[in-house]
């Protein structure tokens, strides 16, 4: 064959598949983003708006007890240093993950609130999706219902936030999938009977309904690592907090729903 | 933690309109069917019955069975007679039992 021809082809096929990578690989344009509130029914949306039909309140209110119960061996509880949570809290969990002097990366807010029980309270963490970590999350992260999600500008974050779009663009487990398969380049589609969303962690600690319970950010990630047959990080992991990091980010701007409802 | 109770009734309404009256209350509503991960069934626990009253009379009641989720929210409708004190009490397995109340004013 003449090498020319040949030449002329690899360059047209190199040609068409950087333009095909560069249409799979576009972010979600800031003003197309929504949260997947949008897509639920008119009955669960009423669940998630009404606070006395919403299950994730119950949670709240067993925060707020929390929030104000003395804990560990200072003998303090989160009111005695922060008080009331309506101001001190509001806006917080809206710029979470956030940067951590002394550990020197980012931590979440399950994070935050362990080192804060442990350095301060003198009290033992609570583990991860137990039903304390969740109803204090839950609660501190009510008060930022409406705020807008930061924009996490800190110039110590950017690092976490490109290793957490590498991780989201990373194609991973037995379906060989990225998160953003599906979320940047497929949101709005079917998945067997679902939506795909854009996923936007606007809700977080959302109650899904599915799980009969409230769940972390984290637990959602396990649940999509599990449905690309990927094996998950264990609760903690800082490539979890790098990937919740970059969807904050991603989310940068969008109001914050918490206590989220979900499907 | 002990049980908690949301239940929303109109604080005031007409004499003879139909209200709308709202329960939502914690439980995990075990099934009794479910393993643990070592595969020893995890016994039942669920709320059984649920009663409503309306100044000590019963305008509903429910009875409760394993195919309730967790957390079971419950709309039901009446009507305003009089003013007083609506009462709701759950029970359940394990000598669960719960109590909440709610006044109304009927103009």
């Amino acid at each position: 064959m003449n090498r020319r021809l040949v030449a002329a082809g690899v360059a047209g096929l190199l040609a068409i598949s950087a333009a095909v990578a560069a249409a799979l690989a576009a972010e979600i344009p800031l003003d197309q983003r929504r949260s997947s509130y949008e897509d639920m029914s008119p009955g669960n949306k009423a669940m998630q708006d009404d606070d006395t039909a919403n299950p994730a309140v119950l949670f709240v209110l067993d925060g707020e007890a929390l929030w104000n119960a003395k804990a560990g061996a200072s003998g303090k509880s989160c009111a005695d240093c922060h008080g009331d949570a309506a101001t001190s809290m509001k806006g917080v969990a809206a710029r979470y993950p956030a940067f951590d002097n002394a550990l020197r990366r980012p931590v979440d807010l399950e994070q935050r609130i362990n080192i804060s029980r442990e350095q301060n309270q003198k009290a033992a963490p609570f583990a991860f999706e137990s039903k304390e970590m969740l109803a204090l999350s839950t609660y501190i992260a009510t008060q930022s219902r409406g705020e807008p999600i930061s924009q996490f500008d800190d110039p110590r974050l950017r690092p976490f936030i490109e290793k957490g779009r590498a991780i989201f663009h990373q194609r991973q487990g037995q379906l060989n999938l990225s998160c953003a398969q599906c979320h940047d380049d497929n949101w709005g589609k079917s998945l067997a009977g679902n939506i795909i969303p854009q996923a936007h962690p606007t809700g977080y600690p959302i109650y899904r309904l599915e799980w009969q319970n409230l769940g972390s950010l984290q637990r959602r990630l396990r649940n999509c690592m599990t449905g690309i047959r990927a094996e998950p990080y264990p609760f903690g992991a800082p490539e979890y907090v790098d990937l919740e990091l970059f969807l904050m980010w991603r989310a940068r701007g969008m109001p914050m729903e918490t206590p989220g409802v979900r499907p | 933690m002990a049980a908690r109770t949301l239940v929303n009734v109109p604080p005031k309404a007409k004499r003879g309109e139909v209200i709308q009256i709202r329960t939502l209350i914690s439980h995990a509503m075990e099934n009794g069917f479910r393993h643990d991960n070592m595969g020893k069934p995890i016994p039942r626990d669920i709320i059984t019955s649920f009663v409503c009253s309306y100044n000590g009379e019963t305008i509903f009641d429910a009875t409760l069975h394993p195919a309730v989720s967790a957390n079971p929210f419950l709309t039901f409708h009446t009507v305003a007679t009089e003013s007083g004190t609506i009462d709701f009490k759950w029970i359940g397995d394990n000598g669960f039992s719960q109590e909440a109340s709610a006044k109304i004013t009927v103009e």
